[in-house]
């Protein structure tokens, strides 16, 4: 007995590692069930601990990588600085009024939305966070962020950039935690196609992409489609980008659905800066709702200024100088005729026109011709002498 | 004779490393692989933590130590991924067995037979990993490139011949 375990005593070796760790995969499969807590305490203290080896490193690389590009690119920003501030201006200024004119739909929307009842979740708190490391393998989309559970993150909260959607967290660890990017093939989201409003799920894939499955074919879904959170799936606030259709195929291994792939909107392959979705609401917060208001109110002075047209006197007054401008012919003088209003000539005279009726001191009372009198009224006397 | 042959071989080409080297290779590569995707995408082709698991595998020449080392690093970057913990330790386990065994048998130190032996190490790998994946984990969906593995497995070559070229020159001599 002795000697059978002296001579097989590497492979029996070998044969005892893989069978312990074959072990650990059968106990981590069963407990893959619940998405919040898909690992068991040992297995999260294993991934605790690697974390813990690796993350101050990476923490050290990332802080350093950036000490060197901030100063670099802070070099180069100012040589360039006053034409970009000015560019940024115009481009505040332009924002400014896109604000203005969309604020008054947004309430209205919002009005219309409390009417009916709807439940919109309005991100009403996010921690940036910093991505420090990645999982390493393209097995797994994974990225590791600088913040954990000291500043209020938890796993399963949504993580987003200005651009769009990028996946939710994992793992949470008191320092760091692990965001899951929407491109692995263990992800899932709930989906909405902004034009059609046809609703899927989306998941990750082997290769990276993002992909729509079970979708019977439908000619109305055409690439270039933008497609947007649904909100269903109780991770993602509803309405976040998240793409646009890339390609619309057969799904070969599930007849008759399609396969659409997507292109994300966030960058998932060069993430540096990301937010994590700490709280929702279903209304917006008071600041936010008296912005908008104060933005309602100026774009309905914009409306009514279009409107009125006593406003636009002084615009069209401020530019008499040009005479090829619309109304831009000077006006009357004061005592000009043209200030009267003068009838039209008249082609067809008759009693009742102007002008026909004598003038008032030529008309006699009880009418123009004189009336014969009914009683023969004595004439005076002659000087002829009377008949005897 | 042979045995007289194999001994002496053994003897001859059985190297040991520093503690702090042991420990801080791995570790470094296990970093930089996990750092360096964030910088250039393409990286995360590369697999320097089995670059490592077969560098000391063949270099110590002792299957136990070969599998020990392979499990522990295969672990932590399972620990590092969203995986299941094992996927990567089983197959660098075997990586690490089989490597410190053929080193016991053929001139290692060749660098056309070190060419040879990352690539094959890699394409291994790779059907190990789908081959737990499909039969112990039940991933039924999951399908490899090969194309994309051999071109993985080429690239870690690549990388391969400089780093242990550089990597040659901590070893210590029993």
């Amino acid at each position: 007995m002795e000697s059978f375990f002296s001579r097989f005593k590497n492979p029996l070796v070998l044969i005892a590692i893989l069978l312990a760790q074959t072990i650990a995969l059968a106990t981590q499969v069963r407990r893959a069930d619940d998405p919040l807590h898909p690992d068991g305490r040992n297995i999260r203290l294993i991934r605790m601990w690697a974390l813990g080896m690796i993350s101050p490193f990476e923490r050290l690389s990332t802080l350093s990588g950036h000490s060197l590009r901030d100063t670099w690119s802070n070099y180069l920003d100012l040589r360039r600085v006053r034409e970009q501030n000015e560019d940024l201006k115009k481009q505040l200024d332009r924002l400014r009024l896109e604000r203005a004119a969309i604020s008054e739909d947004a309430v209205e929307a919002q009005r219309l939305r409390g009417l009916l009842d709807f439940k919109q979740h309005y991100l009403s708190q996010t921690v940036a966070a910093q991505v420090i490391g990645t999982s390493g393998s393209d097995q797994s989309r994974l990225l590791t962020l600088d913040k954990g559970y000291h500043a209020g993150l938890k796993p399963g909260m949504a993580v987003i950039t200005p651009d769009g959607v990028v996946g939710k967290l994992r793992d949470v660890f008191a320092d760091t935690s692990q965001l899951l990017l929407l491109s692995d093939p263990t992800s899932g989201a709930g989906v909405l196609l902004q034009s059609t409003r046809i609703r899927g799920i989306l998941r990750g894939s082997p290769t990276g992409s993002l992909v729509i499955g079970n979708l019977t074919p439908d000619e109305r879904i055409k690439p270039g489609e933008k497609v947007l959170t649904s909100g269903g799936d109780m991770v993602y606030p509803r309405g976040l980008t998240v793409g646009t259709i890339e390609s619309i195929k057969l799904d070969p291994e599930n007849q008759p659905y399609t396969l659409i792939t997507l292109k994300p909107a966030a960058n998932l392959n060069q993430l540096e800066d990301v937010l994590v979705v700490t709280a929702t609401s279903d209304t917006l917060d008071p600041k936010t709702q008296d912005e908008l208001a104060k933005d309602a109110q100026i774009n309905a002075a914009a409306v009514n200024a279009e409107r009125l047209p006593s406003l636009h006197e002084a615009k069209d007054a401020a530019a008499p100088d040009d005479p090829n401008a619309p109304g831009a012919a000077m006006p009357p003088p004061d005592n000009s005729r043209d200030l009267v209003p003068k009838p039209k000539p008249i082609l067809h005279p008759d009693k009742y026109s102007s002008g026909s009726a004598p003038p008032a001191t030529d008309l006699q009372p009880g009418g123009g011709k004189p009336v014969e009198p009914s009683v023969p009224v004595e004439k005076p006397p002659t000087d002829s002498k009377p008949d005897r | 004779m042979a045995d007289h042959s194999y001994t002496s071989r053994r003897e001859l080409e059985e190297y040991r490393f520093s503690p702090v080297v042991a420990f801080a290779v791995p570790l470094t590569l296990l970093l930089l692989q996990a750092y360096l995707p964030k910088i250039f995408h393409k990286t995360e082709i590369l697999d320097l933590p089995l670059l490592a698991v077969i560098f000391f595998a063949v270099a110590r020449r002792n299957p136990i130590a070969g599998a020990l080392t392979g499990a522990a690093i295969g672990l932590v970057e399972d620990a590092l991924t969203g995986l299941p913990i094992g996927i990567n330790g089983m197959s660098k386990a075997v990586v690490g067995y089989i490597g410190s065994s053929i080193g016991v048998q053929v001139d290692v130190e060749n660098p056309i037979t070190r060419l040879l032996m990352i690539f094959g190490f890699s394409m291994l790998q790779s059907a190990m990993l789908l081959f737990i994946n499909r039969m112990l984990l039940g991933y039924r969906d999951i399908h490899v490139l090969w194309l994309h593995e051999i071109i993985r497995a080429g690239i870690n070559t690549v990388v391969a011949i400089p780093l242990f070229l550089f990597l040659d020159r901590f070893k210590l001599r029993d």
